[in-house]
This record gives structure tokens, C-alpha cells and sequence, in this order.
């Protein structure tokens, strides 16, 4: 892909007057050789083209704008990746257009066949582009400078020097001082420079091959685990698959690769403002890695906790409130489930199930009918009054639960997988679990006893974070081919390629009349000390506003005195923008002289 | 402190509203209008000379290309009006006031709030103007001759101010935790000076077409505006710089802005709203510059992607903030 030059058709000697142009139509896949094709057979002949089609410059621009339109629509719609439950909403909302969405890959835009094929056939179109690209340019970068064209007249910039000692040895000692390639032959000394322009151009384009193999191999031998830990030791949890509410392994890796370490929560602080918004996390917690001792090690948003082989990161927090269900046998049991924050002020909902109460006294068997759950909302800052249904502060002013007792057969035998932060409403609907009188709101410390004279207590709560584990082998290859890619992107943007050329010629004629063609003259006039008449010519090669005071600078820096070159400077370069990428070597207008040209900045 | 910045924001949007005025003024009784130029017909037919074919003689050699007798109240453009030429430069002061106030404000809204000023959509929109206008001062200073068109650069400060002001304001509060990284600072300075390039970049860009339209001879509403603005290459230049110069700016960016998210979300890439579109603009951008560089590719063509790409941006700014549900949910809109 990338800038569409013109290949290696200009390394080859410019013999004509000014350096010859490659056919620019078509972007480089665009030259063909008719004569060849005809010979190849038709399948080879196809195959060739379209591999020609697919790396040319038009090719690529179009898929580039394939790309960008195919991503906006992950945007739009929600992501399973991302958030499944805004992708579950969407199907409840929509129930007619989500499974022709789904079948598209709406939903998972970024993993989808279509998407996959536009990158991957970009990428090939790159690597078609640039691996040509690579072999010229090392060519270019070994062979010397190309001789120079008969007529240096006709080139954007032209001087003549009458006053040179003709020394070609010295012009070609200051070129390389300024770190010119130079090349002497005969009585011409052909220069260039700026090849770090397609150097930096190559770097940024392999480097975005290496960023997407960075991004491969992150998908690849990377896994993640989200999940809730409430704090205490007996919420504790070890490093596995079955401890994440929600997982994903890399293709490459499965649940035996995952580094042991074990993670419990001793504590967790947030500060808010009076306004209730946040200002400050952070978790501590008792970190036991590989069967070492246990050490405290604390994180925040931000501020990851780093273990070996995977990272954690916090996400969010909320509470976890304390019941105690005091059954009729008795027998009294604790919950402490985390309740799910609904909005700013962290109102929390949630679940407290009770299955396991009101068995036999006899037997110890469950009794289907007489298990207990309490759903509620959770208040770190009660409201003063009634309505009970939002906290009106993040922090714990005023905490209360508002619980609503729910007697009856839970349904969590029926094998169905349901959220634990919600009751069965297909038990509650169908009459088999039934709420038992009204809400009731309890404060710390208070007690409720229900109908059957069973009770429920609120202790407290605890707190409880939600987090990330990572691990992202391809990290550090995207990081780095991402440095890369910067700093191929400068040169390749702001270089600037440009040749010049000085030729020396025995006699200098009757005046200054350089138009004139002047032929090769024999070597030994070079030797003619203080007679010998200097013609140099430059052209930019790409666009380039300041080179003709480069030129200036140059020819006078060349001179043995110094000072500006006299003689007519048939200033012909296009005016111009300074940082150019690429193709369009000014020399496409060649004969259009401008007056006051490549100057322009510094006019006004 | 924090209603000091209120109240600075009102007199910057009175100094771009000023500048505008006087902008209007030059335009109006200047050369460059339809009466000015009825007056003055000489001086349009070497504008066009100049500007059509870059060739212009001996006449005005150092702004051959360009717009002669526009800036600089050279002895050669006797027609001009004085009071023209004194609306314009008070403009330009004008400008130049508002900017200064314009500073103020996010300096006394950062002082205000202990923080650097760019917490939430307000404070952003006011920090992305900034480094439009700032463009603008240092563009006019190495390129005087584009001084009319401080018209539509004040227009546009006046009314996303404005809309700053109105719409998105919030009160002063301290970052929420998530924003609370040293990665903020990089992240949102290069993100803002960036765009705000980028933004500048498409004055050109469309200033462009018009103007190449124009040449082409079309006569219609949007395009007889072309006659009025500098020549097409210099547009187009201009338009290139730009955004060759913000790219590799916006590249860092998002950069500094995946590396962030690594340490923030656990993941430095994952196709949030915000991320999505900046992915977006960064693979139209990347095309403007393919494109540009590409011979076969004629150059409106390529600056209408430039434009897309300016479009790709307001998209992120405004359309992303409001319609989309992500992590860079800070604009402070509820």
C-alpha cells in the first residue's frame, strides 16, 4: 500500500533532459506490460492481475474506507464483548430485527467474517506493496546516485559558478559532509539524499503489520475473567476458571495455564465528594501467590494490581449486606450476596436466598415450599421518608435495607440458569414462591419477624469490588510496533528526497549562456584551476518549498570563497508545501517557471 | 475563582463577537467585496491572472500566487479603503484580546478547580477552540494575506463558544477517579491540540473545493464564494500541511490514550464509541494522506476525504458524547 511512487523506474539512469517520469494512472499495479501478459497463460495472467489490482494504491484506499465504514457499526449497536446485557435488552426490544442482526454479526462487528476479510485483504494488499517496496528501496540505498542528465538547465533548480576552482574532489567533500550520497564520475558529481523518507515509510507500514500480529497474538494467548469479590476471608477467591462469573481463554490457552494465586479482600476504600460524586478508590487486599507467603498489596482505578502472569483491575464497587434468616427450627443463617449498584448514589438491589432452611427437623430434608428469599434495595444513605427506592449518597450515612419476603419453592433445582441478583419470576408468577406481607425497611441492627415467626436481621454490610483479571501476552509487541510506527511516521511524512548534480566543463563560454547543452568534457579540465565553469542542477523529488534555499546554500557552501552564486538561476521550482509525502515529484511541471516561487513563507 | 472564568468567557465570546464584526467590516467596504471590487476592477482581474495560472510577471513577484493588495496596505493598492484596512487589523486585535481572555478562562476554570481544565465536554470544547484559535494567530502571522477569512474563524469561535457556554456547562467538580492519571494530561493535551488542528485543517480543505470549483467555472451559491478566497494550490497546501502535521499528533494520541486503558480497564484496546470513531478518523486521515500522495488520485478528491475525516471528528466530539453509551462518558451531559 502506502504512497503510490513511482517504484524503481526513476534509479535507473534519467538519461533525458529532465529525469524521466513512470506512468503515474493507475497507482503502481496500474503499469502493466501488455506484451508479457499476452504471452502468460489466461489463469496466470488473471491471478497476476488481480494480485496487481489488490496492491494497488486504489485497491487499498478503498478498502481503508471499507474499513472505517464496517467499524461504525459497533459503535451503534451493542457489543457482546463489550456489555451482553445491553446486547440481551437489544433483543428484548427488538425481537424482529435482532436475529437478522445477529446472523450479520452485529453484534460482534469486530469478529465478524466481514470484518475479518476487509483487514486481512488490507493486509495483504500492504504486504503486497511493501515487500516490493523494501527490495527497491535496499536497491536504491546500494546503488550510487545517477549521473547526471545532459541538460542540468532544464532541471526546477540551475546555477552556474564561473568563479570554481573546479575542484571536484572538494564539491563532493562538502556534499558528503552534509551527509549527501555522492558519487564522482568523470566530470560530474551526482548527489541525493532524503532516503529516510521511504525508510520511515516502510517502518510505519511494518510496523502495523506488527501491531496486528501483536493484537493476533493477544487473542490468541491471552484470557481475561471478570467477577465480584466481597470482602472477608471466607469471600476469598483462587485463580480459576470456575471462581469468574465471566471468561474468556484465548484459542491457544485453557484452564490449567491460568498462574495460581489466590485474592481476598481486606478492604476497600472510597471517598466522595458532598455532591456524591467519587473521588477516590482503592482496594487492599491479601495476595497469595504460588504458595508464597501472603503479602498486602493494594490497587485502584488506574493503578492495577500486577501479579505474575496476569493483572488485576478494578472496575467498580458496591455492598454487600449482612442478613442473618432465623428459621423455625432455630437454626440461624448468614448472606452476605453482593447487592448490584443501580445508579450514582450506589442504591444497590439484590438477592438474599435462603434455600437451605425450614428442613425436617427429623430427616434433614429439604422442604420445597418453605425455603426463603428476601429480595431488596439497599440504601447506603436512607432516604428521610418514604418513598424507599433510591439512596440519596454513594457513602454509608444512613444505611437501611428494604426487603421483601418471598416464601416458597426458589426454583433453583430446576436446573435453569437465572440471575442471582433477581428472583425466579416464573416461580413468583406461577404462585409456587409468595411474597409474605408487605416491604419493610430495617437499619442496622433491627430485626423483622415474619408471619410463621421466623426472623430476619440486618447486621451490616460488607463492601464488596468488582474486577478484571488480565493477561495479554501481545501487549508488549503492540506497544512497540506502535513506538515504531510513530517514528516511522515523521520521516516518512516530512522527508524529503531531492538529487543534485554538479558538472564541470573546461571553458566557460562568452558570458553566461548555460542553455546550451553541454557536452562531457574530458577529465582533464578538471585540473584547469580558476577557468573551469560549473553547472549545477537540482531537483526535489518530492514536494519541497525550502529547496531552493537548500540549493543556495549549498552551491554557495561549495564555492571556495563563499558566498552567493552568481550567474543566472533559472529558478524554476514550484512553490511548495515543505512536509510532503510522496509521489509528486514537482518535476511533473517542468517547464512552468514562477516567479518568487518556494519562497513563499518567508515573504509575508 | 470559578466565576471569575464565568465571567471571562462571557468577554472572550464579546472579543470573537467584536472580531467578527470588524471582520464583517472589511468585508463589506474592502476591496474584496462586490462593491469594493466594482470600484476597484483593475485589481480583480489581477487577482485572477494571479491565482489562475501562478504566473503573474513581474508585477507582484513575491505574492504572485496569491491574493495581491488583500493584507498589507501596500502603495500599489491605492483603491483600498482605509477604514477597511483599519477594521481588519482591529479584527485581528480583536482576535488576538479574545484569545488572551480565552486563556484566561481555562486558566482561571484549571486554577478554580485544581486541575488541568479538561474534565469534562465544557472544558474540552473550551480547550479545543483554544488551539483552533491559537492556529488561526499563527497562521495569519506567517500568512497575513489570509486575514478576510478571520470572518468565519470568529463566526465559528462565537458559536461553539456559545454552545460551550449555554449548553455544556457544568460547575466546577473535581475528576472522578477514572480521569485521576498522570496519563490525563498526555492523553487530553495531545488529543485537543490535535483535533484542533484537524479542525483547522478542514477550513482549508473546503475553502479549497469552493475555491476549485470556482476555477472550474461553476457559478453557483456554494461555489461563487471561491472567488473570494486565496488560489486553490495554496489551499490545498495549506490543507495537506495541517494535517500532515496534526497526524502524526492524533497517532500519539490514541496512543497514550491505549496505553492508559490498559492501566484503567485492563485492556488498551476495546472498541468503546469513543475509540471506535477515533480508530475511524485516524483510517480516513491515513486514506487523505494515501490519497494525496497518490499521483492517480486527483487532489478535490482527495480533500473531500479530509473533510469526511473532519466529519468522522465531530462525530467523536459530539455525536459519541451524546447518543453513545461508553467508558468516555465524561461530558458531563446526563
Amino acid at each position: 500500500m502506502s504512497v503510490d511512487e513511482r517504484g524503481t523506474g526513476s534509479e535507473a539512469a534519467p538519461a533525458g533532459v529532465v529525469e524521466a517520469e513512470p506512468p503515474a494512472a493507475g497507482g503502481p499495479g496500474g503499469v502493466g506490460q501488455p506484451s508479457r501478459v499476452r504471452r502468460t497463460p489466461l489463469p496466470l495472467a488473471l491471478l497476476r492481475n488481480s494480485w496487481r489490482q489488490l496492491t494497488s494504491m486504489r485497491t487499498a484506499l478503498i478498502l481503508l474506507f471499507l474499513l472505517a465504514v464496517a467499524a461504525i457499526p459497533g459503535s451503534v449497536l451493542p457489543q457482546r464483548n463489550i456489555n451482553i446485557e445491553n446486547v440481551n435488552r437489544y433483543a428484548v426490544e427488538h425481537p424482529d430485527l435482532f436475529p437478522v442482526l445477529d446472523r450479520i454479526g452485529g453484534f460482534d462487528v469486530y469478529a465478524s467474517p466481514w470484518f475479518s476479510a476487509i483487514y486481512v485483504l488490507l493486509f495483504t494488499s500492504l504486504v503486497g506493496c511493501i515487500v516490493p517496496r523494501l527490495r527497491d528501496h535496499v536497491r536504491a540505498l546500494r546503488a550510487a546516485p545517477p549521473p547526471a542528465p545532459k541538460r542540468l538547465d532544464r532541471l526546477p533548480q540551475h546555477a552556474v559558478l564561473t568563479d570554481s576552482d573546479g575542484d571536484l574532489a572538494a564539491i563532493a567533500a562538502v556534499l558528503r559532509k552534509r551527509r549527501w550520497r555522492v558519487v564522482v564520475r568523470d566530470d560530474t558529481v551526482s548527489a541525493e539524499k532524503g532516503f529516510l523518507k521511504e525508510t520511515g515509510n516502510l517502518l510505519f507500514h511494518f510496523s502495523l503489520i506488527g501491531v496486528l500480529l501483536g493484537v493476533g497474538l493477544g487473542s490468541w494467548y491471552g484470557w481475561h475473567g471478570n467477577r465480584l469479590l466481597v470482602a472477608g476471608p471466607d469471600n476469598a477467591f483462587c485463580n480459576n476458571l470456575q471462581q469468574y462469573a465471566e471468561s474468556k481463554l484465548g484459542h491457544q490457552v485453557d484452564g490449567s495455564d491460568l498462574p495460581p494465586f489466590c485474592l481476598e479482600l481486606t478492604d476497600f476504600h472510597a471517598a466522595f465528594l458532598p455532591t456524591g460524586q467519587p473521588e477516590s478508590f482503592r482496594a487492599t487486599t491479601l495476595v497469595e501467590e504460588d504458595g508464597a507467603a501472603p503479602r498486602r498489596e493494594s490497587f485502584s482505578v488506574n493503578d492495577p494490581l500486577r501479579l505474575d502472569g496476569a493483572s488485576v483491575y478494578l472496575l467498580g464497587h458496591g455492598y454487600a449486606p449482612i442478613l442473618r434468616y432465623t428459621d423455625r427450627n432455630g437454626e440461624a443463617q448468614e448472606s452476605d450476596d453482593a447487592f448490584l449498584t443501580i445508579d450514582g448514589n450506589l442504591t444497590s438491589e439484590g438477592v438474599a436466598a435462603f434455600p437451605d432452611v425450614n428442613l425436617d427437623p427429623a430427616t434433614g430434608a429439604r422442604n420445597p415450599d418453605l425455603q426463603v428469599a428476601f429480595e431488596g434495595l439497599y440504601f447506603p444513605t436512607t432516604p428521610d421518608s418514604p418513598p424507599f427506592v433510591r439512596s440519596t449518597y454513594p457513602a454509608e450515612r444512613s444505611p437501611g435495607v428494604m426487603l421483601f419476603a418471598y416464601r416458597g419453592n426458589l426454583g433453583l433445582d430446576a436446573g435453569v440458569p437465572g440471575s442471582v441478583y433477581r428472583l425466579d419470576q416464573r416461580q413468583v408468577s406461577s404462585g409456587r414462591l409468595k411474597q409474605i406481607g408487605e416491604g419493610k425497611l430495617l437499619r442496622p441492627g433491627e430485626k423483622w419477624t415474619l408471619d410463621d415467626g421466623t426472623s430476619v436481621e440486618f447486621l451490616g454490610t460488607r463492601k464488596y469490588i468488582t474486577i478484571s483479571v488480565r493477561y495479554d501476552p501481545g501487549e508488549r509487541i503492540v506497544l512497540i510496533s506502535s513506538v515504531l510506527l510513530l517514528v516511522g511516521l515523521m520521516p516518512s511524512l516530512f522527508g524529503r528526497r531531492r538529487r543534485v548534480w554538479f558538472r564541470i566543463s573546461p571553458v566557460p563560454p562568452d558570458g553566461v549562456s548555460p542553455a546550451d547543452p553541454l557536452s562531457p568534457a574530458p577529465a582533464g579540465a578538471t585540473t584547469t584551476s580558476r577557468s573551469s565553469l560549473v553547472e549545477v542542477g537540482g531537483l526535489p523529488r518530492t514536494e519541497y518549498a525550502g529547496f531552493a534555499d537548500e540549493f543556495d546554500r549549498l552551491v554557495a557552501a561549495t564555492r571556495p570563497e563563499g558566498g552567493r552564486p552568481d550567474g543566472a538561476r533559472d529558478d524554476g521550482a514550484p512553490e511548495d508545501g515543505a512536509p510532503e509525502d510522496g509521489a509528486r515529484d514537482d518535476g511533473t511541471h517542468p517547464g512552468r517557471a514562477r516567479s518568487g516561487g518556494a519562497t513563499e513563507e518567508g515573504t509575508d | 475563582m470559578a466565576a471569575l472564568s464565568d465571567q471571562l468567557l462571557v468577554v472572550a465570546i464579546l472579543g470573537y463577537l467584536l472580531a467578527m464584526i470588524c471582520h464583517a467590516v472589511e468585508y463589506a467596504f474592502g476591496t474584496r467585496s462586490v462593491i469594493g471590487r466594482a470600484a476597484a476592477r483593475p485589481e480583480r482581474e489581477r487577482v485572477l491572472v494571479g491565482a489562475g495560472v501562478g504566473a503573474a510577471g513581474g508585477s507582484a513577484p513575491v505574492v504572485g500566487t496569491k491574493l495581491p493588495g488583500v493584507d498589507v496596505p501596500t502603495p500599489a493598492g491605492g483603491s483600498r479603503s482605509p477604514r477597511a484596512v483599519l477594521a481588519g487589523r482591529a479584527a485581528v486585535a480583536f482576535t488576538v484580546l479574545g484569545a488572551v481572555v480565552h486563556l484566561a478562562v481555562l486558566i482561571t476554570r484549571g486554577i478554580a478547580a485544581e486541575r488541568m481544565p479538561w474534565g469534562n465536554m465544557y472544558e474540552y470544547l473550551l480547550s479545543v477552540t483554544f488551539v483552533g484559535v491559537v492556529g488561526w494567530l499563527v497562521l495569519l502571522y506567517r500568512r497575513p494575506t489570509l486575514r478576510h477569512l478571520g470572518l468565519f474563524v470568529a463566526l465559528a469561535m462565537v458559536l461553539l463558544l456559545a454552545v460551550a457556554g449555554l449548553v455544556l456547562y457544568v460547575p466546577i467538580v473535581p475528576l472522578v477517579p477514572a480521569l485521576d492519571s498522570y496519563w490525563f494530561v498526555v492523553h487530553v493535551a495531545t488529543i485537543a491540540v490535535s483535533s484542533g488542528i484537524l479542525l483547522l485543517g478542514a477550513v482549508p480543505a473546503v475553502m479549497y473545493l469552493l475555491r476549485h470549483g470556482y476555477d472550474q467555472g461553476k457559478r453557483s451559491f456554494p461555489y461563487s464564494l471561491g472567488a473570494r478566497v486565496p488560489a486553490a494550490d495554496t489551499l490545498e497546501r495549506l490543507t495537506f500541511r495541517l494535517h500532515a502535521f496534526a497526524f502524526p499528533l492524533f497517532t500519539f494520541a490514541v496512543m497514550a490514550g491505549a496505553v492508559w486503558a490498559e492501566a484503567a480497564w485492563g485492556r488498551y484496546w476495546g472498541w468503546d464509541p469513543k475509540e471506535i470513531w477515533a480508530f475511524i478518523s485516524w483510517v480516513v486521515y491515513a486514506g487523505y494522506l494515501h490519497a494525496r500522495a497518490t499521483p492517480s488520485v486527483k487532489r478535490p478528491v482527495a480533500t473531500w476525504i479530509a473533510v469526511l475525516g473532519f466529519l468522522t471528528m465531530q462525530m467523536n466530539l459530539y455525536g459519541v458524547n451524546i447518543f453513545f453509551e461508553g467508558l468516555h462518558s465524561y461530558g458531563g451531559l446526563d
